[in-house]
């Protein structure tokens, strides 16, 4: 079985390697930056082992990274990555040169990932587990970047060497942005062991006429948005507004059907997904990777669909929640 | 309100709010949110710092996408995305609406298969979807200015997300399933993945027909705005 360490390994040394290349550049907190973020890859097995074992240290350790991380994340601001007129010329007479051969290493992520995965399925079924069965899926994409890999270097006869320059290349320009998901994640673990949740869900329950179906079933859906956008994903937001309204209101006391309402009801927090920065991978990720001007650009692409799709969510709760 | 609740946590959702609307660097923010929370909640200095360790490397999967850069940058640094760009411009029937609805039913179909990571922003979108979307409008309507180029990335990149996410709920091996079904089982009521998943499928279908709608619309304002540049043009 492939332990999915070994991929988060390889992560690590992308990252030292990204490291490597700034302090030659002389760009010491970049390199920083990059050497604290390979350490949860490097030893995150081990401080999860440790933690397990009752030894704290090695998480106050990375804790103290954490806020190392956030300090030099607010010291290198994102800059623009540049193309000059050299490569850019030099790209077309290659685009030209390779044509639709440069497709094949691309397409081969998605392709390869989907083949690892349902081969691991089928394979477990035989009891053979490729993989560990929780990370099937993120294996399958390592191991499908690793081939793609090769695949990219044979095309373009491109030395290895110089695969790592230009993923660093996208990896500076990333920056800090590429850390916010992780850092939300943790945020959103901090809240759910300070409380956060059931905090707001009995300031809501005391805002609400109860007697209202509707007034319920609008609390409920405005409520899974707004909890959404706070924390930047619905997994959060779904049991602190079915503990709050959905299970003692909308199903005990007005007779939802369980089963669409879980269902509507997450999507529903889906919406509020598609509006906040909060979700940054989804939402401030791209505009970097994009080098859109507006950090919320494509927030606001999304806009129109997440109300649009917010209404049709109500109505749907209002209707066939309630048949 | 129940008055044995402790509200001073709340203090970092405000701080997140207040952090974000300043402009201020969104990882320090929300660092300092999460230590003012803990703070807040009474928890201890060093379990505070253990607690944060822990919950960033139990989230580190969340960063495996970066594997992919190297193959993306290397392909980039040959011409991908300049190829991308030219063998769209060559195919005469396509226009963005039609080539970005494609790939949003092809984005939601794969999702509902349980392949949510074979796409992505690093994976697809910025080396293919986004440069073929533009390529797609200038080949249907002409040249983009720099505002239209912008408002054509972020569409790609809009779309992805949307058929991402009312895709996934529909496949009943993945996590918000299986959190709905153990929310339930916690609390004494026993459900068929199956059935929760059937019943993502009327929102899926709206958010297919909504933003595809969407995208016609794009189409149709870029292609006034390129008509009205056009008249402009005349009267001078």
């Amino acid at each position: 079985m492939l332990r999915i360490e070994l991929l988060y390994w390889i992560v690590a040394a992308f990252f030292l390697a990204a490291a490597f290349y700034n302090v030659r550049e002389r760009r010491l907190s970049m390199a920083a930056f990059w050497t604290v973020l390979a350490m949860p890859f490097l030893f995150g097995d081990a401080i999860l082992r440790a933690h397990a074992s009752g030894s704290a240290w090695p998480a106050q350790l990375m804790g103290i990274g954490v806020l190392a991380l956030g300090v030099l994340a607010a010291r290198n601001p994102l800059r623009a990555d540049a193309t000059s007129d050299a490569e850019s010329s030099r790209r077309v007479i290659d685009a030209e040169r390779f044509g639709h051969r440069l497709f094949l290493p691309a397409l081969a992520i998605p392709a390869i990932t989907a083949l690892l995965y349902f081969g691991s399925r089928a394979l477990s079924t035989q009891g053979i587990d490729l993989f560990e069965p929780k990370a099937a899926t993120l294996s399958s994409l390592g191991i499908a970047s690793l081939l793609a890999l090769i695949a990219a270097l044979f095309v373009t006869g491109a030395r290895p060497r110089q695969s790592i320059a230009e993923g660093r290349r996208l990896l500076d320009a990333l920056g800090w942005a590429i850390l916010l998901p992780m850092v939300l994640a943790t945020l959103g673990s901090v809240f759910a062991a300070t409380g956060v949740g059931s905090a707001i869900a009995a300031i809501t329950g005391t805002l609400i006429p109860v007697d209202s179906r509707l007034a319920c079933v609008i609390a409920f859906a405005l409520g899974m948005v707004l909890f959404t956008v706070v924390m930047g994903n619905a997994f959060a937001a779904f049991p602190v507004m079915m503990a709050g309204i959905g299970l003692p209101l909308l199903i005990v006391k007005h007779g939802a059907d369980p089963a669409s309402l879980g269902a509507i009801g997450m999507l529903t927090g889906y919406c509020g997904t598609l509006l906040t920065p909060m979700a940054a991978n989804f939402n401030i990720v791209p505009a970097v990777l994009l080098e859109l001007r507006d950090p919320y650009g494509v927030i606001r692409a999304q806009v129109g669909t997440a109300l649009a799709l917010l209404f049709v969510n109500v109505a749907l709760i209002a209707t066939v929640v309630f048949r | 309100m129940p008055a044995d609740i402790n509200y001073w946590p709340l203090i970092g959702i405000a701080i997140v709010v207040v952090g974000f609307a300043l402009k201020r660097n969104p990882v320090l923010v929300v660092v300092v949110a999460g230590l003012a929370s803990g703070i807040a909640a009474g928890i201890s200095p060093a379990d505070l710092l253990a607690l944060l360790g822990r919950a960033f490397v139990e989230n580190r999967m969340l960063l495996l996408f970066v594997l992919t850069l190297p193959v993306i940058g290397v392909l980039e640094h040959h011409g991908l995305r300049e190829r991308a760009r030219s063998w769209i411009i060559a195919l005469r029937n396509l226009t963005l609406a039609r080539f970005l609805i494609t790939y949003l039913a092809l984005r939601q179909l794969l999702s509902m298969l349980g392949l949510t990571h074979v796409a992505g922003h690093a994976q697809t979108v910025r080396p293919l979807v986004a440069p073929m979307s533009e390529a797609a409008a200038e080949r249907s309507l002409g040249a983009l200015d720099d505002e239209q180029r912008m408002r054509v990335r972020a569409t790609a990149a809009a779309t992805d997300n949307v058929g991402l996410f009312f895709g996934e709920d529909v496949f009943i091996a993945f996590g918000a399933v299986l959190l709905i079904q153990g929310f339930y089982a916690g609390n004494g009521i026993v459900l068929e993945p199956m059935t929760i998943a059937l019943w993502a499928l009327p929102t899926a279908i709206a958010a297919f027909a909504i933003h595809a709608v969407r995208i016609h619309r794009l189409q149709k304002r870029l292609a006034r705005g390129r008509s009205t540049a056009r008249s402009d043009d005349a009267a001078h």
